[in-house]
């Protein structure tokens, strides 16, 4: 789960993390009173708003509105601006950065913080970034705040309210199962103040269950895939128009990388997983046809869950929504012979392998079969 | 599993202690289990939310190998987990993994029975069905595996490619390894890495995920591309600079292996 600025900085103050005075807004005329001089934010689950226009400054109400019409309804990198969120301007004294992230390969969380902050951090130099694991069984030890102060060199009233905020942050990352928690900038005032400038947090999804707070959320996600996602089924739309339909993640990743090789281009991801339950291939398949693809390619290699029971529901699926779309099917595993046989007598293209099937969507799809 | 060959000699579902289940007697901790019938290992099938507590408990009953199925297990709960694991001397398989079996010995996993043969090649798989594919390929093409490893799709795994990757080079039955792996994170990257330093055992490689869009999570926790990070590209690329060839359909694996 990804979380717009404001919605992070919500879940930021909860955890005693210092943020700026602000309020959101979807339309102009909701704007009644911001604090002035403020920052127009535009509030989109995408980074490089400000570079594309989405942040500009505004110094009375009228200019705020002004500004957050303009904002309000952009188009950054492909996500349309629904709210703006106005936030009281810092007066700025440096820039440091924090963020904690899961090191897949230590199998630890990271803590990475550094004096230069304000700046992608892929930007500055290694030297200058903070680096420690920081063991979860264990959590943050005082010494890790001591030697990080000591490498930022800071002052000790901006040091001791960074320990603050890392110590915040890090009881954030666990209790809330986060997957990034990130404050690029972490904004030192001259008045003295440490607060969060920007805010980005996602949260696992498979800690969905433990959070349900946050079930609501608009997330990054088509009409489609939203739909998809209420219903359990993990299924991407992507820019092709050959409809990919497999068990398991591996297979169907593997399914439109040959599906590529062999010309075509796949227009979703949608993986059965380890169902074969009727009721579930048929909603499946009602998402599938709905992204309106060319021709659907099924590739399912059956184990535990055997390849004559999914068929079965692919069957019923077809058979009850009258669809003209033609599917190429190729079926393996457990129980192959009466899946084919199931699959055929509803007209499905046969395939024997992969390839085979593959190159049979591309032949399908230009009317060459 | 049994009719694999595994030696079940228990099975744990707290409340079901005294039944029976297919002339296996069921307990209520696994602390009984290893009490009563010498337990060794553990396969771990319990529901998300409560994978964690069961593989603490399994740790602690002194098992000494862990196998974690369960999938969408959340990945706190398995920062917890991995580290215990390791300071307590128990390896770890998964989470999100189809288990790991080797023909005509045992199995401790999902896999279908009928794909495997008995022979001289290692498997390790960050893929399900996907690994049902390549191993079903291979015994078809007559190379048979020692053991196949599903070693699990998520971000955080007890056993690593490179730990896999050293059990087989020390094995002295396996005489060459076929590594699946996918988009997300750098685990291909350290295999390959890690075989031009330490493995002198012919590998093959296939990696899933070359059309994947950035920033999408394909099905599996850790099949992401975050950036520029974790490509499938990169790890095509790294596989390369090893020396390890990298199939383009899974079905070539088994040439490849001939040629390897």
């Amino acid at each position: 789960m990804k979380f717009l600025e404001y919605k992070a900085k919500e879940i930021f103050a909860r955890y005693g993390i210092p943020i700026p005075r602000g309020a959101i807004a979807s339309r102009p005329d909701g704007i009644v009173d911001p604090p002035l001089p403020c920052m127009v934010k535009a509030q989109v689950l995408v980074g490089g708003r400000g570079k594309a226009g989405g942040i500009k400054p505004a110094e009375t109400l009228d200019e705020a509105r002004s500004v957050a019409g303009q904002i309000l309804g952009m188009d950054i990198h492909g996500y349309r601006v629904k709210e703006v969120y106005l936030e009281e301007r810092l007066d700025i004294g440096r820039e440091l950065y924090l963020s904690l992230t899961i090191d897949r390969s230590a199998r630890e969380p990271l803590l990475m913080a550094s004096a230069k902050g304000g700046i992608d951090i892929e930007e500055v130099p290694r030297e200058q970034i903070y680096m420690e694991h920081i063991p979860a069984v264990v959590g943050i030890q005082p010494y890790v705040l001591r030697s990080l102060l000591k490498q930022l060199a800071l002052p000790k009233e901006v040091g001791e309210q960074f320990a603050s905020v890392v110590r915040n942050a890090y009881d954030l990352f666990r209790k809330e199962d986060a997957e990034l928690v990130e404050i690029n900038p972490l904004v030192g005032t001259k008045d003295g103040r440490v607060v969060a400038g920007d805010a980005k947090l996602v949260i696992d999804d498979s800690a969905e269950y433990r959070h349900a707070e946050y079930a609501n959320l608009d997330q990054d996600r088509t009409p489609l895939e939203q739909e998809a996602h209420d219903k359990g089924i993990t299924f991407i739309q992507l820019e092709g128009d050959i409809g990919v339909i497999a068990n398991g993640a591996g297979l169907t990743m593997a399914t439109l990388d040959i599906l590529s090789l062999k010309g075509g281009r796949g227009g979703t991801f949608l993986d059965l997983g380890g169902t074969d339950d009727p009721a579930k291939v048929k909603q499946a398949f009602e998402l599938l046809i709905k992204a309106n693809p060319s021709v659907i390619l099924l590739n399912i290699f059956g184990g535990i869950t055997k390849a004559d029971t999914v068929a079965l529901g692919v069957k019923q699926a077809l058979e009850e929504m009258h669809t003209k779309i033609p599917v190429v099917a190729r079926i393996k595993g457990v129980n192959e012979a009466q899946a084919k046989e199931m699959l055929r007598s509803i007209g499905t293209y046969p395939a024997e392998t992969v390839e085979e099937a593959a190159e049979l969507a591309v032949k399908v799809k230009s009317g060459g079969a | 599993m049994i009719e694999f060959g595994t030696k079940v000699v228990a099975g744990v579902t707290p409340g079901k202690g005294g039944t029976m289940v297919e002339g296996v007697p069921v307990f209520d901790s696994v602390r009984e289990a290893v009490h009563r019938r010498r337990a060794n290992a553990s396969i771990i099938f319990v529901p998300a939310p409560y994978a964690k507590d069961a593989a603490i408990e399994a740790i602690e009953g002194g098992l000494k190998l862990v196998v974690i199925i369960t999938e969408r297990i959340p990945f706190h709960d398995c920062l917890d987990v991995m580290p215990y694991a390791r300071s307590r001397g128990c390896t770890v398989i998964g989470p999100n993994c189809p288990g790991l079996a080797s023909p005509g010995q045992a199995k401790m996993g999902i896999m279908p029975n009928q794909l495997f043969k008995e022979g001289d090649a290692g498997v390790i798989s960050r893929s399900g069905t996907l690994t049902y594919e390549i191993v079903n390929a291979m015994t078809e093409a007559g190379f048979g595996q020692t053991t196949c490893i599903g070693i699990g799709g998520d971000p955080i795994i007890g056993t690593s490619m490179v730990d896999a990757l050293a059990m087989f080079e020390k094995d002295r039955k396996t005489k060459r390894i076929v590594v699946v792996g996918e988009i997300g994170g750098t685990a291909e990257e350290e295999a390959a890495e890690f075989i031009k330093r330490r493995v002198t055992k012919p590998v093959v490689a296939y990696v899933a995920g070359r059309t994947a869009p950035p920033g999408k999570r394909m099905g599996h926790a850790g099949a992401i591309i975050q950036g520029n990070r974790g490509t499938a590209e990169s790890k095509v690329k790294a596989f390369a600079a090893a020396g390890v060839p990298v199939a383009e359909y899974p079905s070539e694996v088994p040439r490849l292996l001939g040629a390897a």
